[in-house]
């Protein structure tokens, strides 16, 4: 008993802290831009209705899930590619170490003039685009530091080139590979958000910008908050994932590191 | 029989002088692969928007790409404008790393901080630095202050982590030896926890370094901070094609260096360390 009040005085004690500090410095608050919290949930269910949430919430997190999904499609597919022809990734390096480097929000503008800003298929083509390169470059790196022993076992044991690459390539490189998606998921995120800052639009952070220049200032904080729910419950989904589908690496690493 | 010593005296350096000029070969081949590979890129784009396969109001000829970045480099503005990110990116930066390095030592080694830090950490961490753009705009406006508290924000948090891995990662028995040794808290963090420590705020540094250049990009693009993202926004809204691309090959160029840099500053660190340990051991 009392080992869980411990453990939950660890989980919960700072942050109950912290959100009772911000509650208590705020209280009298008359600054515009630091509302009271009391204040900033009294808004929240007023501001995020379910009006808001079908037509602003759900249309962002659709275009972050297919973007997403797109650049782990192709980046997979193409890494792979890359990965195993050692002539191809000699060909392909120093572009993609090009493309990799561009910061992904001036694809924006880029985009912009090819699909407009309005519609939903230049945001889509954005996330997707600034996902791609973390998931691409760690395919690439996670399929040519498999090793060798793996690759040449499965040829004497004469598996197919499908076999192979769907049972010994792909489950060798998805290490790796979740790597790339977790740093892609989180410049999905930014670039959900920002894609829908130029011209007008709807969305989550369309929304709080608008906002934000009506000076509606606790509806601002509340999506503030909102979004920052939506980080963490993504990361939260993405680690539950990764777990699942990496338990075996897990349990691996667990044992070489007791050895 | 006066040839055999010709045929004979090869074999006996030949064994490993062909491998080592095949392996120089092949990475000379790399080397002429990855230049081919970008030729055919900036030559596929050429012919792409040269043949209006793609419309060459929205992508402009590789050339007139590259003429527009040669004008730009004789003007003033574009030095000052890069000189504004590159200083806005190295000051977030520099105080992320320092806060993160800080804070990391404190809470890592302080295994109560640790525990009862950890569930505040893995929530603030991912929450999107995006999220602060409005807040940032009513408090410090177009201001350099607002790139800086984005980027500080995004970049502290890769850097927190692996620090706290890294000083998680200290050898217990080194330690202990040095507390028996009478070492005060200062000597161990600087001559035990700092050596593990190192790898990890070096891996810490290249995250941060590109984060930092997307958030003070992003800053300046969205917000209107001063610097080059700005000077793409006004390129693009004033329909100057080929000067957007121009910009935008120049940022991704400074994205490739800071890459290198950072990368270059890593290798040496992990020279460094594995050397240490091959000695010890």
């Amino acid at each position: 008993m009392t080992t869980l009040l411990k453990r939950a005085f660890m989980l919960l004690g700072l942050p109950i802290i912290l959100v009772a500090a911000w509650w208590f410095a705020s209280a009298g608050s008359t600054s515009p831009f630091w509302p009271p919290l009391s204040t900033i949930l009294e808004a929240f269910p007023t501001t995020w209705t379910m009006d808001r949430i079908v037509g602003d919430v759900f249309p962002s997190l659709a275009r972050l899930g297919i973007g997403f999904a797109l650049a782990v499609l192709v980046g997979i597919v193409a890494g792979t590619a890359i990965g195993l022809s050692p002539t191809l990734r000699a060909l392909a390096e120093p572009v993609l170490e090009f493309f990799r480097a561009v910061p992904p929000p001036v694809l924006v503008p880029i985009i912009a003039l090819f699909a407009g800003y309005t519609g939903w298929l230049g945001k889509i083509v954005t996330i997707a685009l600034g996902c791609l390169w973390p998931i691409l470059l760690n395919t690439v790196e996670g399929v040519r530091g498999l090793e060798p022993v793996l690759g040449d076992t499965a040829k004497s044991y004469q598996l197919s080139r499908w076999r192979r690459l769907l049972f010994v390539v792909l489950p060798g490189a998805s290490p790796r590979i979740f790597t790339g998606a977790r740093q892609a998921l989180s410049i999905g995120v930014i670039l959900m958000v920002i894609s829908e800052l130029f011209g007008a639009n709807r969305g989550l952070g369309a929304a709080i910008v608008q906002f934000q220049r009506s000076f509606a200032i606790p509806q601002m904080w509340t999506g503030i908050i909102l979004l920052g729910l939506i980080g963490v419950l993504l990361a939260a989904i993405f680690k539950v994932v990764e777990n699942r589908m990496l338990a075996w690496y897990v349990g691996q690493r667990q044992i070489e590191r007791g050895v | 029989m006066s040839s055999s010593p010709a045929t004979l005296a090869p074999p006996a350096s030949g064994g490993t002088r062909p491998r080592t000029r095949s392996r120089r070969a092949r990475r000379s081949r790399d080397v002429w692969l990855g230049i081919l590979g970008v030729l055919i890129v900036l030559v596929g784009a050429e012919i792409l928007s040269r043949t209006g396969i793609v419309n060459p109001a929205f992508l402009p000829p590789v050339t007139e790409m590259y003429a527009s970045l040669f004008q730009m480099l004789g003007e003033g503005w574009f030095w000052e404008n890069l000189w504004l990110t590159v200083r806005g990116w190295a000051i977030g930066l520099a105080a992320a790393m320092a806060l993160g390095i800080v804070v990391g030592f404190i809470i890592g080694s302080v295994p109560f901080l640790r525990a009862f830090t950890n569930s505040t950490i893995e929530f603030l961490r991912p929450i999107p630095s995006v999220a602060l753009i409005p807040l940032v705009v009513l408090l410090f406006g177009t201001k350099p202050a607002s790139a800086f508290l984005l980027v500080l924000y995004a970049a502290f948090w890769p850097v927190l982590v692996q620090v706290l891995y890294g000083v998680a990662d200290v050898d217990p028995v080194a330690r202990d030896t040095a507390r028996s040794y009478q070492f005060g808290p200062l000597r161990i963090a600087r001559s035990v926890i700092y050596p593990t420590a190192l790898p990890y705020i070096m891996t810490a540094f290249r995250l941060a370094a590109a984060v930092a250049l997307i958030l003070e990009i992003t800053a300046e693009l969205v917000i209107g901070v001063p610097g080059l993202g700005k000077q793409i926004g006004i390129a693009q809204s004033s329909a100057n094609v080929p000067e957007t691309y121009a910009l935008v090959i120049v940022v991704g160029l400074i994205g490739v260096a800071v890459n290198l840099m950072a990368r270059f500053v890593e290798r040496k660190a992990l020279w460094w360390h594995s050397s240490v340990r091959g000695e010890h051991s």
